[in-house]
């Protein structure tokens, strides 16, 4: 091995940082349809997840207090009160749980409901978001770290 | 080329190969086994944390994290083989990957009555691990500091008796009762 060949090292451990990133999320979050609405309105948003058969991860209410909630959040401006309905949690029991947890498993969907102030100009708006969640195997009793994924919403403020 | 690369410059490179969902139940033979990466962390007393200063003793080394269900299982086995093989030169510690560090970890060693030193890990240091991404990950180290055993993943209770007497000799007496 060679000096100059270590000088890459670091290069390549970046690499496999992102890398284990990115092996890290086992979610992906369909881009949210366009919605429209007019001022004074109200606007559903339907976030599409799907998890990697195999994993689930906690629900946005899970009972255990140390465990990570399944969270979504946004900057809504200028959007007002998103409101959001998470899916019915499935109760299942793994190996590693000693009574069934709720949790969120395969394709799900997130709603979120906005309301558009009456003051809101018509043209184009995008309302960013992220999805927070913490995911592990049902089998192996493998738990990966908290995964946050930015989600993006746009809005057509019409007359 | 890259791989190949990693591998000459990262002694952990095999642990990275082997990825996040191998298991290895036997201890290997003396003559595979690589020093474990020396680290100095504090522990939730303030105190530092040396690995290597515990050369001489069988060490458990146990990445793990608040929000881990495995890892919850495993704890409870933690403390009695901190209990039960204190006397024998052995010890168990804990490294928690929690991003929020000991905001989370202190209640957690409190309502669980952790008797082993927890210490809170960073980025650097998973990476020095072969890039700890997986929890439970767990290392058996010899008394000489080098990795006996590796586990990822829940594994029985059992398997870490076996590693920890097979190390500590005491796989001849039976001293300790050995469940499954």
């Amino acid at each position: 091995m060679t000096s100059k060949a270590c000088w890459i090292f670091p290069s390549l451990v970046l690499s496999s940082v992102l890398a284990s990133a990115q092996a890290n999320n086992v979610l992906s979050v369909a881009p949210l349809d366009r919605v429209t609405a007019k001022p004074g309105a109200t606007l559903e948003a339907r976030a599409i997840m799907q998890l990697r058969a195999g994993y689930h991860t906690n629900s946005n209410a899970p009972t255990d207090e140390f465990a990570i909630p399944f969270k979504v959040t946004w900057t809504p401006a200028p959007l007002e009160s998103p409101e959001i309905v998470y899916p019915k949690p499935k109760m299942e029991k793994y190996r590693y749980t000693e009574a069934p947890i709720p949790v969120f498993t395969g394709e799900f969907t997130v709603l979120t409901h906005f309301k558009v102030p009456a003051s809101a100009k018509p043209g184009p708006l995008k309302i960013a978001g992220k999805v927070r969640y913490q995911a592990c195997s049902d089998q192996s009793g493998i738990c990966l770290p908290p995964v946050t994924l930015d989600v993006s919403l746009p809005v057509d403020v019409v007359k | 080329v890259p791989a190949v690369l990693l591998a000459a410059c990262n002694p952990f490179s095999a642990i990275q190969q082997e990825g996040p969902r191998s298991v290895q139940a036997a201890v290997k033979p003396e003559k595979e086994r690589k020093l474990a990466p020396d680290f100095t962390l504090k522990d939730s007393t303030g105190a530092s944390v040396k690995l290597s200063d515990y050369r001489g003793k069988v060490v458990l080394l146990n990445f793990w994290a608040t929000w881990c269900g495995p890892c919850k299982i495993e704890i409870p086995w933690f403390i009695e083989f901190e209990q039960s093989y204190k006397d024998r030169k052995f010890a168990v510690l804990g490294v928690s990957l929690d991003d929020d560090g000991w905001e989370s970890v202190k209640p957690y060693l409190q309502s669980n009555k952790i008797n082993y030193r927890v210490m809170v890990g960073t980025d650097q240091l998973s990476q020095l691990y072969g890039g700890v991404d997986s929890l439970p990950t767990t290392f058996v180290l010899d008394r000489e500091g080098r990795i006996a055993a590796h586990h990822v993943g829940l594994v029985s209770k059992g398997d870490y008796q076996h590693d920890i007497e097979s190390l500590l000799d005491l796989s001849k007496s039976g001293s300790v009762e050995r469940s499954r």
